[in-house]
């Protein structure tokens, strides 16, 4: 039983980090501009990281 | 000396200074669509003096410029944007600050919390529930999953739930209950009654409930979200649109202000192509204007010094200085966008199928869960069971399907309409829309193309005049050489603005335009005409008319088979009104209105209780757009009407208007079906919860389930046309 002690908080913590992962996504404006973000791959030198603000 | 006449107007006013030199720009571009854009106008902007960087947000349109110094100028960047081939305008920066969407990433975080915590949560309740049909699991252990649920769930619910307890807390505030007060209460009882059980080692702890609850709820909110910001965006572009740079002349030096900025008495110019920024009167320069948009009317109205212009007509031959009589506030414009606010208002009155629903819902759910809580203590079970059953009949009864029900079917509704070119602004638009019986039509722009079309010429008439028609800009003109097609240019041109063209055909000497520049005495009746001959020999005299749409008849047609009744209300002359009404077999048509008419006419039809639907597409339109029950606009409307309106249809045809009333009234057909299925669900499970026959397992799998009813009827194909 003392497994789960172990275990539940593992998952519970990579699941965590799929959520500050989202909230640092939100943050960095990444769902801002969809559709320049799929085109912006296409080209090697277009600025492809998130604006910076 | 005066170096910034050569640098063109100063724009600088449109500039947002960061106080160290540096600035931002922002520029709304039209056009861009692919990577190929966005590589031309970044690489074009970047390599301009003065740009530490430009960006360009292809989903919204704008381009953000940062700027190093003052010796960036706003006026070669939008020049070097539309030498490119896109159409640019400059953004006002009050707009653009506002611009910043904060309720939506709010909801996105709560959805994202409430996610994480209805999937981890499920880690510790799945083995729980294996122990409520009696496989091993001892108390110990199910208190033990109880505890690491609680500490899953509770952080979680109280964080996703903010905008619910929000919300509910301003609804109480005010007397009243929306749909978020049993949600409210229901999350926090749910809560505080699994900690009690948890805590005196029970088996109905809920903490699953609560969170999955939040998440679907928040799906529902999230959407309903998404689809009021799109069109909320749109119109505050279009907006900044509407709010063109005035030229102010100062000195001689010409300066970009904000229309808001104009004072009375400023001196302005107007080129050839501009909308008039402000009220006011011609000072130096000629022109025609076109009033279509402001007034309904098809002809044009040439103006020479001392004419009196208005904000928004077009100005469309000659450049004009202009003395501004008016501040913007107070032009004609202004009284339209008042009127267009009290519409508005009066809009907002309008109760929404899910406010309904929950008026009728929270009363009979918290009666029913404190009759519970009272007939159990009552009957001998004790106020811990009581308390529990009470919270199972919350709980089992949470509006989860009810806050789906109409915000999923209306952005299913308005992914279909998109396809077929409807840009659909709210839900409630759409709930407004499948009500309507009567349909008021515009006639400039809505029946007719806006755009004047030649009549009964004989072909070798318009052969002869088509040379000088081709070298010419003005739309009567152009008119004629589309008739005319393909053909030589006419030599040597001179267009004299709000006059006409001259010209060498063959060697000899032609005119065409006005009836006195041609050399013809009175012009004959009211009709739009143009006039043409060589010199000293006969003259021929062209009409046009503003031809109505191709598929207006067919139109007009399926809006009866819909059932409603049709009328036209038109600032146009009686004459082309009632051909047009003729052409389409409308009785009901009235011509002649100003934009006060047309409020007080849709006032008079309101007060006799029908529920009007208005499709114009002028400034004249724009506050009966606010006014009536629902409203339409072309894509090829003013800015104005068409963020009057609830729906703006693209395109050439008046079909989408039928086509955009049968979705909608699919749309309400199958939002009555999912608050039918709730309450028929909540009817089963009420009386099961009060008996004490649910159970966590139970109360997840219903909640879930009847969400996903829901859900799937509003995503079924099948929709009316």
């Amino acid at each position: 039983m003392n497994i789960i002690l172990f275990l539940a908080p593992c998952s519970i913590g990579l699941g965590a980090l799929g959520l500050a992962a989202f909230l640092w996504t939100m943050r960095a404006g990444q769902y801002d501009d969809p559709n320049g973000d799929a085109a912006r791959v296409l080209y090697d030198h277009l600025d492809d990281r998130p604006p910076p603000d | 000396m005066s170096p910034v006449l050569a640098r063109g107007p100063d724009l600088e006013a449109f500039v947002r200074r960061d106080g160290e030199g540096g600035g931002r720009l922002e520029l709304l571009v039209a056009g861009a669509r692919c990577a190929a854009c966005i590589r031309k106008i970044e690489a074009a902007v970047d390599a301009l003096p003065g740009v530490a960087g430009a960006r360009l947000n292809l989903t919204t349109g704008k381009l953000a410029v940062d700027l190093t110094g003052p010796d960036a100028r706003p006026d070669v960047i939008m020049e070097t944007v539309e030498a490119l081939g896109y159409r640019a305008s400059l953004f006002d920066p009050a707009q653009a600050v506002a611009a910043q969407d904060q309720e939506g990433r709010e909801l996105a975080v709560a959805l994202g919390v409430a996610g994480f915590g209805a999937g981890n949560v499920m880690m510790f309740t799945v083995p729980a529930w294996a122990g409520l049909f009696g496989q091993e699991l001892n108390a110990s252990t199910l208190t033990l999953m109880y505890w690491m649920a609680a500490i899953v769930a509770t952080p979680c619910a109280l964080f996703a739930g903010r905008p619910f307890f929000r919300s509910a807390w301003t609804s109480l505030w005010r007397g009243k209950a929306n749909m978020d007060v049993p949600i409210s209460i229901g999350v926090i009882l749910t809560l505080a009654v699994s900690f009690s059980e948890t805590l005196l080692h029970g088996r109905h702890a809920y903490f699953d409930a609560a969170v999955t609850l939040l998440f679907l709820l928040l799906i529902g909110r999230y959407l309903d979200h998404r689809l009021r910001a799109s069109a909320r965006s749109a119109a505050r572009d279009l907006l900044a649109l509407q709010a063109p740079v005035a030229l102010r002349l100062h000195h001689g030096v010409e300066s970009g202000v904000p229309v808001a900025q104009v004072r009375v008495g400023d001196r302005l110019a107007v080129p050839p192509g501009q909308r008039i920024p402000v009220d006011g009167q011609v000072e130096a320069g000629v022109s025609d204007i076109d009033n279509a948009l402001i007034t309904g009317e098809t002809a044009l109205t040439a103006v020479g010094p001392g004419a009196r212009l208005h904000a928004g007509a077009l100005n469309l031959t000659g450049r004009l200085v202009m003395v501004a009589s008016a501040r913007s506030e107070d032009s004609t414009l202004a009284a339209i966008a008042r009127l267009m606010e009290a519409g508005a208002q009066s809009r907002s009155a309008y109760v929404r199928l899910a406010d309904k629903a929950a008026a009728l819902y929270v009363p009979i759910v918290h009666a029913a869960a404190a009759l519970t809580f009272v007939g159990a203590w009552a009957l001998g079970l004790g106020p811990r069971e009581a308390l529990l059953r009470a919270a199972a009949v919350l709980i089992v009864t949470c509006p989860c399907a009810l806050g789906l029900a109409a915000p999923a079917v209306q952005i299913a509704a308005s992914a279909r309409l998109f396809r077929k070119g409807v840009l659909v602004k709210s839900g409630a638009a759409l709930e407004r829309l499948a009500e309507v019986d009567h349909v008021v039509l515009d006639k400039t722009g809505v029946l007719t193309e806006g755009r004047p079309r030649l009549v009964d010429a004989p072909a070798h008439l318009v052969a002869l005049a088509a040379p000088l028609a081709r070298a010419s800009r003005h739309p009567l003109a152009l008119a004629l050489a589309r008739e005319a097609g393909l053909g030589l240019v006419a030599q040597a041109c001179v267009e004299t603005a709000g006059q006409g063209v001259e010209g060498l055909i063959q060697g000899r000497r032609a005119r065409l335009g006005r009836a006195a520049f041609v050399g013809v005495e009175q012009a004959q009746g009211a009709e739009t005409e143009l006039w043409f001959g060589f010199e000293g020999d006969l003259k021929i005299r062209f009409t046009f008319e503003d031809a109505p749409r191709a598929d207006a008849v067919q139109a007009v047609a399926d809006l009866r088979a819909l059932g409603l009744t049709v009328e036209i209300l038109s600032g146009d002359l009686a004459g082309p009104v009632s051909r047009i009404a003729a052409a389409l077999g409308v009785v009901d048509w009235r011509a002649g209105l100003t934009p006060f008419d047309k409020v007080e006419a849709i006032d008079t039809l309101k007060a006799r209780n029908r529920k009007v639907l208005m499709v114009g597409d002028g400034l004249n339109d724009a506050a009966a757009l606010a006014r009536a029950q629902a409203s339409m606009a072309p894509g090829a409307a003013v800015d104005a009407a068409q963020n009057a309106a609830d729906l703006v249809f693209t395109g050439e045809g008046l079909a989408a208007v039928a086509t955009a009333i049968g979705v909608a009234r699919s749309a309400r057909a199958r939002a009555l079906q999912n608050f039918a299925f709730s309450a028929a669900y909540n009817l089963l499970a009420m009386p099961a919860a009060m008996a004490g026959l649910v159970n966590p397992f139970i109360a997840a799998l219903a909640m879930s389930g009847s969400s996903m009813v829901v859900l799937l009827n509003a995503l079924r194909p099948g929709w009316r046309r």
